[in-house]
């Protein structure tokens, strides 16, 4: 026993040395029997759902093409958010992003902005008939540098008056124009003839006519044109492009978009700058080709509150919706439209609806679009793209769940390998890499926004791709992806849904005149 | 420190199914080819949540900060499990549990988007089982049972 204990080692210690052992090795059966059934669980889902797993890389090439020389043609709010996302950013929000960030480090606005890709481009002319814009947009035209207020700035962009002179001259190869609605069109082909690409907010046309005119003039002089549909870009949606053309959903017969707001500024009450008056706007140029009325600051600065500039919600916010749903499931103009709604919150003298709910008809496709909006509520209702096998909730990130009633997934939901309570497959952009299940918390962050997205590593915004790509366009010779046949549908369908609003009927497409009936 | 069978048997209980929770929870993480602690440290709250969102900022630092919870679990559980180098497990258990609570402290008038599966008032299962660490501090098994036996056979002479 002495000697025993004097090894230090006798077989009482050996025993209650290693007495938990046994619990490590429960711990590695349980573990290996877990893994077993997850992997089983996994692969079984993995064959119904196969799809690619790779994320979208950033396509950034070297800039050592020629330069491309922009002007901008509407530099309000959304204008000049643009000339941001081109590498214009006005000095004080340099300032003010910079100061943001020391504040809090978890405000990367300022990061993003430098290391956003320098896109070769310069901003030679800038027009805006009011003097407040036009200012903002001559700083941001000269901050080159991305400088704060106080840093070097090259040359300012040339100011031009009124549209016309600005496409007149040649040292601008490109515009953007993001005016209000009532001269999306006129200006488009006033561009196009000039020899101009084009980039033009979103919806394309204000009126029917002119949106044959404008697809005519962009394909005679073969300018590169892109809609500013942004989510053309979002990586979401190019998975759920793949989910339905593999057929994961089953036959889809309905879909549900909806807006919800509800602020004053959401429902398009814009700030009305102390300053402004008839001295600083030009009147009748912004009237163009609008009905006369007198001045109004309000008309000027929440045009989109009345259809004699704007296109409502049907061309503001609907066509967001169904560009997304374009892009995913190609639908191309519908049959037939019908539309109701009213103006039920902002009984301000607006003239557009602030409720309103449009149903668009493909009978050849065997599916019905469904969109309702309200300016009055917040309550967030998604994208859902509804299938006999399963539905698809698709947004900044993306979930599709196995319907109960499946018929494809019927052996599968039996058997327990397919839960419908959970997600079947979800993607969250931004994640080190895509797989076919994520776990709850990771999708519940990402649901509440608390995960970025990025391309490449870095987080992108998605209008600054959008306009990457028309510019490459451009210097390529290629179409993009928001091209002049995509704003064709997404015009004439916003156009049916407003129709129908404003007579009272049900509308229908006449596919072989391509006339609204 | 003497202990009854029953007292010894209880405590070794609670230091190998702490033990096995930790060992788990890393190796969950390290199979997880997606698991990153960004998500958690973004929904810090409290007195010191700024500090927790600041540190997802640094790309670098939470890789570290990711490898670190991965293996310090792994290490900490698997010590605790069998009893080896115990003393050191349970601090490094401490000082992580308390980094879990302080960046979530469930205190009135925080919310967080973090799903937790039962309802919390200042106190939480993780600083329950942070006090549980510290009950094991005061009151060691591993010398008895455990591998630390081999190790430290001298002390406990």
């Amino acid at each position: 026993m002495s000697e025993e204990k004097a090894k230090g080692l006798n077989r009482r210690d050996v025993i209650k040395g290693l007495a938990t052992l046994p619990v490590a090795g429960v711990f590695a059966y349980s573990w290996y029997q877990k893994q077993k059934i997850d992997r089983m669980l996994k692969n079984a889902i993995s064959d119904e759902v196969n799809l690619e797993t790779e994320q979208m890389a950033f396509s950034s090439k070297p800039n050592n093409s020629q330069q491309i020389r922009l002007g901008i043609i509407g530099a309000g709010g959304r204008g000049r958010s643009l000339l941001k996302a081109a590498g214009f950013a006005e000095p004080r929000f340099i300032d003010d992003w910079k100061w943001q960030a020391s504040q809090k480090k978890t405000d990367k606005r300022y990061e993003e902005y430098m290391q956003q890709e320098d896109l070769n481009l310069v901003l030679n002319g800038i027009c805006d008939i009011y003097e407040g814009n036009a200012e903002k947009a001559l700083k941001a035209g000269a901050n080159q540098y991305r400088n704060g207020v106080d840093g070097k700035m090259g040359a300012e962009p040339k100011r031009y008056r009124t549209y016309q002179e600005l496409l007149a001259a040649d040292d601008i190869d490109a515009v953007i124009i993001a005016t209000p609605d009532h001269w999306h069109g006129t200006i488009t082909i006033a561009a196009a003839k000039a020899g101009k690409h084009v980039y033009c907010e979103k919806p394309m046309t204000w009126t029917i006519p002119e949106t044959y005119e404008v697809r005519k003039v962009v394909k005679e002089n073969n300018i590169v044109f892109q809609l500013g549909h942004q989510n053309r870009q979002t990586e979401s949606h190019y998975k759920a492009k793949q989910a339905y053309e593999k057929g994961l959903l089953g036959k889809v017969n309905l879909i549900e978009v909806t807006t919800n707001r509800n602020s004053p500024g959401g429902a398009w009450q814009y700030h009305i700058p102390e300053d402004a008056g008839p001295q600083n706007i030009d009147w009748n140029q912004f009237i163009g080709p609008a009905p006369w009325h007198d001045f109004s600051l309000e008309r000027f600065f929440r045009w989109r509150c009345w259809w004699d500039y704007s296109t409502g919600l049907s061309g503001d916010l609907f066509t967001h919706e169904y560009d997304a749903m374009n892009q995913i499931l190609s639908l191309g103009i519908p049959e037939a439209a019908i539309a109701s709604g009213g103006v039920y919150f902002y009984k301000d003298g607006r003239t557009v609806p602030d409720v309103l709910q449009m149903t668009f008809e493909y009978p050849a496709r065997d599916l019905s679009l469904l969109y309702s909006a309200s300016l009055s509520s917040n309550k967030r209702r998604g994208k859902l793209i509804m299938g006999h096998d399963a539905y698809m909730e698709v947004g900044g990130n993306l979930k599709l769940y196995v319907d109960s009633g499946s018929t494809k997934y019927k052996d599968k939901i039996k058997e327990g390998i397919i839960d419908p309570k959970l997600p079947l497959y979800s993607f969250t952009p931004g994640m080190k890499q895509v797989d076919a299940i994520t776990s709850p918390t990771e999708q519940y962050f990402a649901g509440r926004g608390l995960l970025y997205t990025y391309r490449g590593g870095k987080r992108v915004d998605t209008s600054h791709l959008h306009i990457k790509e028309w510019v490459d366009c451009i210097r390529s010779g290629k179409q993009p992806s928001c091209d002049i046949d995509q704003g064709f549908e997404e015009a004439m369908t916003a156009h049916m849904g407003t129709v129908s609003y404003h007579e009272n009927r049900k509308v229908f497409w006449d596919a072989t005149k391509e006339e609204i009936v | 420190m003497r202990y009854s069978n029953t007292q010894l048997f209880w405590l070794v209980g609670l230091r190998v199914i702490i033990g096995w929770h930790f060992l788990y929870e890393g190796l969950v993480k390290l199979i997880n080819p997606n698991w990153s602690s960004v998500g958690f440290l973004l929904d810090s709250d409290g007195p010191l949540g700024d500090f927790f969102q600041s540190l997802a900022t640094y790309p670098d630092l939470l890789h570290w900060i990711d490898l670190l919870n991965i293996w310090g679990l792994i290490a900490i559980g698997a010590g605790l499990m069998l009893g080896f180098l115990s003393r050191m497990a349970l601090v490094a258990g401490i000082v992580l549990l308390s980094t879990y609570y302080l960046s979530h402290p469930p205190f009135i008038g925080l919310k967080y988007a973090m799903p937790t599966e039962g309802s919390y008032l200042l106190v939480n299962k993780i600083l329950i089982e942070t006090i549980a660490l510290v009950v094991l501090l005061l009151f060691p098994t591993s010398h008895r049972i455990g591998i630390d036996r081999f190790i430290f056979t001298e002390k406990e002479a």
